[in-house]
C-alpha cells in the first residue's frame, strides 16, 4: 500500500511561496455583543518549500490563523503577505486540508480529485487523466469510482490528499488532517504525507495537537499560548530529510532531545489552557 | 498446526448452519409479518361491512365496502356524466402533475436563492411566515373566481400547496451545507456560481427530494379541492356531486382511485430518489441482524 514511487516528476506550476504573518490580531463580535480576541500580534514566517508546524492548546487560535493565511478572512490589525503580495480575498495557489474531510459525498473518488483542476479551469479530459495519475500516487488506483461513505478514514484522507496536492500548490494549509485517524494509520499517512511534499515542496503550515507528529514531519515547530493566541516560541528541527519513516525517527536520540525541549515550553501552555477550561484558578 | 486446523474445521462447519438459521428466522419473520397485514385489512374492511350489514352503522352515511365495489366498477363501466372515468383522472392527474411540477421548480429556486444570501432571507423571512401560516387551501375559491372553472387555478392551487414544503426544505437544505466543504472549493479558486453548483444544490438535494413525497400528495389535495370548489372535470368533481345525491360509497371509490395515483406517483418518486441520491450510505436498518 504504501509503495507508489511517481513515475513522473511533478512539473512544478508556480514556486513555493514564503508566508509571512506579521503583527496579526483578529477580533470576533461573540452574539451577545462582546468582542474576543482569538489571535494577538502573532508573527511568523514560512520559508519557500518550508514545512512548519504549529501546536498549542485546544483554543488557541491555531485555526484562526490559517484562516488569516488562506484569505477566507481577513486580519482585524496586522497583515499576511504570501510570495510577495498582501494577502486581500482567496489566496492563489493555496490547498486546504482539514480534520473533519472536506469531500464531497455526493462525488465519486475520481470526481472529488478532479475538482481541483476542473475549478482552475482545466479541461474534463486532462484533469480526469491527472486524477488518475493522483490517486495511483496515494495508492487509490481501482477506486475511482467509489462514493467517499465506501472508503476508510485512512482512505479517505488520501483521496482529500490527492486532491489538494493535485493543484500543485504554493501553499498547503493542514488543519489538523490526521486528529481523527486511530495510531497506525496516523503513522502511514504522516510518512506517505513526507513522501508527497519533498516531491512537490509547498510550503506548508501544519497544525497540530501531537508534538511528535510536529516533531516528525518539519522543519520549524511555533508554539502557541492560549487564548488570546499568540507566538511563544519557535523551535528549528535539524532532524536530516528525507526523514523516512515516521514511526522509526521516534526513537532517535536528537528527535528525544528536540521533543524534550519543545515540550518543556508547551506543558505550561497546556496546563494553563486546561486550568481555565475547567474552571480552576490558574 | 493440528490445532488451527482443528479449529478451522469447526468454523466452516458451523457458518452454513448459522446462514441456515439465519435465513430461516428471517423468512418466519416475514410470512409473520405478511400475516399481520393481512389480519389488519380483513378485520378493518370486515368489520366495516358486519358493521354496516347489522346496522350499528347507517350505510347510508357511511357506505359500505361492497357498495364501493360496486361503484367503483360503475363508474369503470358506465362512467360519469361527466364523461369516462380515465378522461376525469387524466384531468385530475394533469393538474396534479402541472402544479407539482411548477411548485416543486419555483420551491427549489425561491429556496436556494434565499438559503444563500442573507440580506434577501432577512427581508423574506417575516413575510414567508406569514404567508405559511395562513390557510393556504382557501385560495382555492379567489383562484375559481378569478380565473375560472379551467385547469389553470386547480394547478395554480396545487403548486402553491407544493411550494411552501419544497420551499422550506430547499431553504433548510442550504443552511445544512458543510462550511469546511464550502471554504475547501472558495480556497480551490470557485466563484458563486460553482459554489452552487458543485456544493450548495447537491447538498440541498437530499431535502428537496426528501419534501417530494409529502409534496405530491399535498399537490392531489390541491387539485381535488379547487376541483370540488368548481370544475368541469375531474375526480374531485365526481366527488361533490356524489356529496350532493347522498352518494358516500362514489366518494369513497373516488378515495381508492387518488390513493392508487399517489402511491405509483410516491413509487416513481422513489425510482428518482434513489438514482439522484445513490451516493449515500446505505440505511443500516436494511441490514438485519441475525
Amino acid at each position: 500500500m504504501t509503495d507508489h514511487r511517481p513515475s513522473r516528476a511533478p512539473v512544478p506550476r508556480e514556486k513555493a511561496a514564503k508566508i509571512s504573518v506579521t503583527g496579526v490580531t483578529k477580533r470576533y463580535l461573540t452574539p451577545k455583543g462582546e468582542t474576543f480576541t482569538a489571535i494577538q500580534n502573532v508573527t511568523l514566517d514560512v520559508e519557500p518549500g518550508q514545512f512548519c508546524a504549529i501546536v498549542g492548546p485546544t483554543g488557541c487560535g491555531k485555526s484562526t490563523t490559517l484562516a488569516q493565511v488562506s484569505g477566507l478572512e481577513r486580519p482585524s490589525a496586522g497583515s499576511v503577505s504570501v510570495g510577495d503580495r498582501i494577502v486581500d480575498g482567496i489566496t492563489s495557489g493555496v490547498s486546504y486540508m482539514f480534520q473533519a474531510d472536506a469531500l464531497f459525498p455526493w462525488k465519486t473518488v475520481l470526481d472529488n480529485v478532479l475538482i481541483g483542476p476542473i475549478l482552475l479551469g482545466t479541461g474534463k479530459r486532462e484533469a480526469t487523466a491527472l486524477a488518475r495519475d493522483w490517486l495511483r500516487r496515494v495508492g487509490l488506483a481501482g477506486f475511482e469510482d467509489r462514493f467517499p461513505h465506501q472508503l476508510s478514514g485512512g482512505m479517505r484522507k488520501r483521496v482529500a490528499m490527492a486532491a489538494a496536492l493535485i493543484n500543485n500548490p504554493r501553499i498547503l494549509l493542514m488543519d489538523e488532517p490526521f486528529g481523527a485517524l486511530d495510531v497506525q494509520t496516523k503513522a502511514i499517512m504522516q510518512t506517505e504525507l513526507l513522501q508527497l511534499w519533498e516531491e512537490l515542496r509547498p510550503s506548508v503550515l501544519f497544525i497540530t495537537h501531537d508534538l511528535d507528529e510536529a516533531v516528525a514531519l518539519s522543519d520549524k515547530v511555533v508554539i502557541m499560548t492560549s487564548s488570546p493566541g499568540s507566538v511563544k516560541n519557535v523551535f528549528d528541527i535539524d532532524l536530516p530529510r528525507p526523514r523516512g519513516d515516521v514511526q522509526e525517527i521516534r526513537h532517535e536520540k536528537r528527535f528525544l532531545e528536540l521533543q524534550g525541549q519543545i515540550w518543556s515550553s508547551l506543558k505550561d501552555e497546556v496546563t494553563r489552557a486546561y486550568a481555565a477550561t475547567s474552571g480552576i484558578a490558574a | 498446526m493440528t490445532t488451527t486446523s482443528i479449529g478451522h474445521g469447526l468454523v466452516t462447519d458451523q457458518e452454513p448452519d448459522l446462514e441456515v438459521t439465519g435465513r430461516r428466522s428471517r423468512s418466519r419473520r416475514s410470512a409473520g409479518v405478511w400475516i399481520g397485514r393481512i389480519a389488519v385489512a380483513v378485520i378493518a374492511i370486515g368489520g366495516w361491512q358486519w358493521l354496516t350489514t347489522i346496522g350499528v352503522v347507517d350505510k347510508f352515511f357511511f357506505g359500505q365496502p361492497t357498495g364501493v365495489w360496486d361503484s367503483l366498477v360503475h363508474l369503470f363501466t358506465q362512467g360519469t356524466a361527466f364523461g369516462t372515468i380515465w378522461e376525469n383522472l387524466g384531468t385530475t392527474i394533469e393538474e396534479a402533475a402541472l402544479g407539482f411540477v411548477l411548485g416543486t421548480v419555483a420551491g427549489v429556486v425561491v429556496g436556494i436563492l434565499l438559503g444563500s444570501n442573507d440580506f434577501l432571507s432577512l427581508v423574506f423571512g417575516p413575510y414567508i411566515k406569514v404567508v405559511n401560516s395562513i390557510p393556504r387551501i382557501v385560495l382555492g375559491s379567489i383562484f375559481i373566481v378569478a380565473f375560472g372553472l379551467g385547469v389553470f387555478p386547480k394547478v395554480l392551487l396545487a403548486a402553491v400547496l407544493v411550494f411552501f414544503i419544497v420551499f422550506f426544505n430547499a431553504f433548510q437544505g442550504v443552511r445544512e451545507v458543510d462550511q469546511n466543504v464550502v471554504a475547501n472549493v472558495r480556497v480551490l479558486g470557485a466563484s458563486p456560481l460553482q459554489v452552487a453548483r458543485h456544493v450548495t444544490i447537491p447538498s440541498a438535494m437530499t431535502w428537496i427530494i426528501a419534501s417530494l413525497h409529502t409534496a405530491f400528495g399535498f399537490a392531489i389535495i390541491g387539485a381535488l379541492v379547487a376541483e370540488v370548489l368548481g370544475a368541469q372535470h375531474g375526480i374531485g368533481l365526481i366527488i361533490s356531486q356524489a356529496q350532493g345525491s347522498f352518494d358516500p360509497d362514489t366518494v369513497f371509490a373516488c378515495m381508492v382511485i387518488t390513493a392508487v395515483v399517489t402511491l405509483g406517483a410516491e413509487y416513481l418518486i422513489g425510482l428518482l430518489e434513489r438514482s439522484i441520491l445513490k451516493w449515500r450510505p446505505p440505511n443500516r436498518s436494511e441490514a438485519q441482524a441475525i
